[in-house]
């Protein structure tokens, strides 16, 4: 599902943030930009968390920009906080299919078999708190796909993984990804990150959003913004 | 870890842990040992039934204003949480208000609009009802929850706003119903913090003792601390007395180590703000709850202190000749009390502070189990200890100045210890590196850092010994009196505007008191 941005005028506080560009469908995308330039704001934005000033927010063509969250096609994924902590990692998951828990049987094996899909068979009963970081996160990517929305947000959800698990997590998104046909906007820091999943990448700098441009192209001739924050 | 310590604050610290201990163990060990009766060693042994009774209503009562200062604050503190409205920060730090109020005046606000002849009544009155009377259990419960409700508030409050943000979006994101988001997200907290909030407030009305004695009293509405007090000065049977003063002794412990052993933070600080859209909460019958609930919050605790301000101002001309040097007695106490309070608190905290995290922890502990005796249980064991060799009467102000900064230390202890602890984290391998000793520590690093918390806890201290009304009933003569007993003795001969005009000179010397130490800490304070 695309995403178009329309004249999109963001403000917290006395941050302001401005975004007029469109997001093709089933593709993914790199916000990369310096820290407390506002990536974080556009995706919350477009997750509806924040109502924008002016300008509009659209998904396949319809605008959503006076929707509540739960009834936008997206779903986001946060850095940290992603799990209720006292709720087992199954409830926890099952949560994205009815938020009242009353599955039927049919639901109860698809949230299983999306647990083991993301690698956590066997550790259905814990509770997030015996999770390392990494397997937090799988549990809230299986929330996200029993959601089954066509938008997938993420937050820098995998920052504070090491590099080596970070990489995994981020090949599994992309595997998901091409399964489960999704359109995936990421934040990241990390040129990295961008150039292992991203087919194009969005620079925030100085309260702008520039239009998407292709990855590989993007990095190998850097524009004069991206050398500075890269610091070239 | 632990690393050699300052010696100074070595030796300060370690004459406030024996000076703590001095000040509880002594009067209750006195307790012990006059309280023959109770404990069997006489052959008069005898409970009689209005002890027991003073027992029950002691714990009927404290478990009533805990149970309906925490429930009802659950819904004050979510509306107070999700909303954004002029004045919210104001509203907030007025919450605090009530616990520097000095006691007697609140009692003197709240009759003002509940008594008999205050404003409800006048309105029932004008439409045809009766008056409402709120002497006894009703009274009780009503100052209590005045003073507790906005605590009570504060703390659920601070805990919903420790729920992370991202935990809201996502109920938000994954459409959780209202009663899915409580059930997920604001019962575990509400489970966790709720009785901790309860169990403090328990403890605080177990102990209380003034608006007993303004608003209870006769055989149906007398609680341990009024029991004591009366065996004192009525009956003087000091042998009662004592056996009375050990119970409550032990009830306040039991209180404090159930509180201690939850472990929970009692945060007094603000920093509660709320950055996100939450759409379910624009319901228009979500929106009237709130509404309903803010509105009642204000009306309850702003209309007693309107009152007091209103019904005061007017008749500050009237004061009896007695008000002033009760005005003197009153600050020379205030000032006495919080020099002792703060110099032994700040000793002591630094010394927790630099202790390594188990006997560190262990003092603090001791610290507070210590001091968990109320005012009336050390005064009573003080008047027991002094009586054989001087008029206790005639220490009515040393007296009160020693047992004030008693009861302010725990309260210091926990404004100074996040500060201490942190400034030992933070420049504590410095000072150890650079090798500064002695004074200059003090001087250059301990000092700069906490004198701006120090002025805070100043104020606090100057003002609850302001406004304290408990072991000064019990030891003053007749010709003595502090502020807060001129206004409740004005009130017992039924001078109510005198009374009226007393208590808000009295709660305007002790906000002075406050504002002046705690602006006095921060003037020309950078860091």
């Amino acid at each position: 599902m695309d995403i178009t941005l329309d004249r999109l005028f963001l403000r917290i506080g006395g941050f302001e943030l401005r975004a007029n560009c469109r997001l093709e469908s089933n593709r993914a995308f790199a916000l990369i930009g310096p820290s407390g330039e506002g990536k974080t704001t556009l995706l919350q934005a477009i997750a509806g968390f924040l109502s924008p000033v002016s300008g509009r927010i659209e998904f396949g063509g319809r605008d959503f920009t006076n929707i509540r969250p739960s009834e936008r096609p997206t779903t986001i994924l946060f850095q940290e906080h992603n799990l209720f902590p006292h709720v087992s990692v199954y409830n926890n998951a099952a949560l994205g299919v009815r938020t009242d828990l009353r599955l039927s049987k049919v639901q109860r094996h698809h949230v299983i078999s999306v647990l083991d899909r993301v690698g956590l068979s066997g550790l259905r009963d814990r509770m997030p708190g015996e999770l390392s970081g990494g397997q937090r996160q799988r549990v809230a990517l299986a929330r996200a796909l029993l959601r089954s929305q066509p938008v997938l947000l993420l937050d820098e959800p995998f920052a504070a993984l090491g590099p080596g698990l970070r990489k995994e997590m981020l090949d599994l998104v992309a595997e998901i990804r091409a399964e489960y046909i999704i359109t995936l906007v990421m934040v990241t820091h990390e040129p990295a990150d961008a150039l292992r999943i991203a087919d194009y990448t969005l620079l925030i700098c100085k309260g702008r959003v520039s239009p998407p441009s292709d990855t590989q192209e993007f990095f190998a001739h850097p524009s004069v913004e991206l050398k500075s924050y890269l610091g070239l | 870890m632990a690393r050699r310590a300052n010696p100074l604050i070595a030796l300060a610290g370690a004459a406030a842990i024996i000076a703590v201990a001095l000040v509880t163990l002594v009067p209750v060990a006195t307790l012990w040992i006059n309280s023959d009766r109770l404990l069997g060693r006489s052959a008069e042994f005898e409970v009689s039934a209005a002890d027991i009774a003073a027992l029950r209503f002691t714990l009927l009562q404290a478990f009533l204003s805990a149970a309906i200062s925490v429930v009802l604050a659950v819904p004050v503190a979510r509306a107070i949480f999700r909303r954004k409205f002029f004045g919210r920060e104001l509203l907030i730090s007025v919450l605090g208000a009530p616990f520097l109020l000095p006691v007697i005046v609140a009692v003197i606000g709240l009759l003002a609009v509940w008594g008999r002849s205050g404003w409800i009544s006048a309105v029932l009155i004008s439409a045809g009802y009766e008056r409402i009377s709120i002497y006894g259990l009703s009274g009780v419960l009503l100052a209590h929850v005045f003073f507790n409700l906005p605590l009570a508030t504060r703390i659920i409050l601070q805990a919903w706003s420790r729920i992370p943000a991202e935990h809201f979006r996502l109920a938000e994101q994954i459409g959780m119903s209202p009663s899915d988001q409580f059930r997920h997200l604001e019962w575990p907290m509400l489970r966790s913090v709720a009785p901790g909030a309860f169990l403090l407030i328990a403890l605080i009305c177990a102990s209380s003792f003034a608006v007993v004695l303004a608003l209870g009293g006769g055989p149906r509405a007398t609680t341990l601390e009024l029991a004591i007090f009366e065996a004192i000065r009525f009956d003087f049977d000091l042998g009662r007395a004592a056996s009375l003063a050990l119970v409550q002794f032990a009830i306040g412990v039991a209180f404090a180590v159930v509180v201690l052993a939850g472990n929970r933070e009692i945060g007094f600080g603000g920093g509660i703000q709320l950055n996100f859209e939450n759409w379910s909460k624009n319901r228009t019958w979500a929106i009237a709850i709130d509404a309903f609930a803010i509105g009642s919050l204000i009306a309850f605790v702003g209309l007693p202190l309107l009152a007091i301000f209103l019904e005061g101002v007017g008749k500050l001309p009237t004061l009896p000749p007695e008000t002033w040097p009760a005005l003197i007695n009153s600050i020379s106490i205030a000032m006495l009390s919080t020099a002792v309070s703060v110099f032994l608190g700040l000793a002591l905290s630094v010394r927790i502070a630099s202790l390594s995290r188990f006997p560190g922890r262990a003092v603090e502990i001791f610290s507070m189990l210590a001091l968990s005796a109320s005012p009336l249980v050390i005064g009573t064991g003080l008047f027991l200890l002094l009586q054989p060799f001087v008029s206790p009467f005639n220490l009515a102000l040393p007296v009160t100045a020693l047992v004030n900064s008693a009861m302010s230390m725990p309260l210091i202890v926990r404004i100074l210890l996040p500060a201490c602890r942190r400034t030992v984290e933070v420049y504590g391998p410095l000072v150890d590196s650079l090798g500064i000793r002695g004074w200059s520590a003090i001087r250059l690093v301990y000092w700069p850092s906490l004198r701006s918390p120090a002025g805070f806890s100043a104020g606090i201290a100057a003002a609850l010994s302001m406004g304290d009304l408990g072991v000064v009933a019990l030891f003053a003569p007749p010709e003595f009196a502090t502020l807060p007993l001129v206004v409740y003795r004005l009130m017992g001969a039924y001078r109510t505007d005198q009374a009226e005009g007393a208590a808000l000179l009295l709660v305007m010397a002790s906000f002075a008191l406050f504002f002046a130490f705690d602006r006095g800490g921060r003037l020309g304070h950078h860091a």
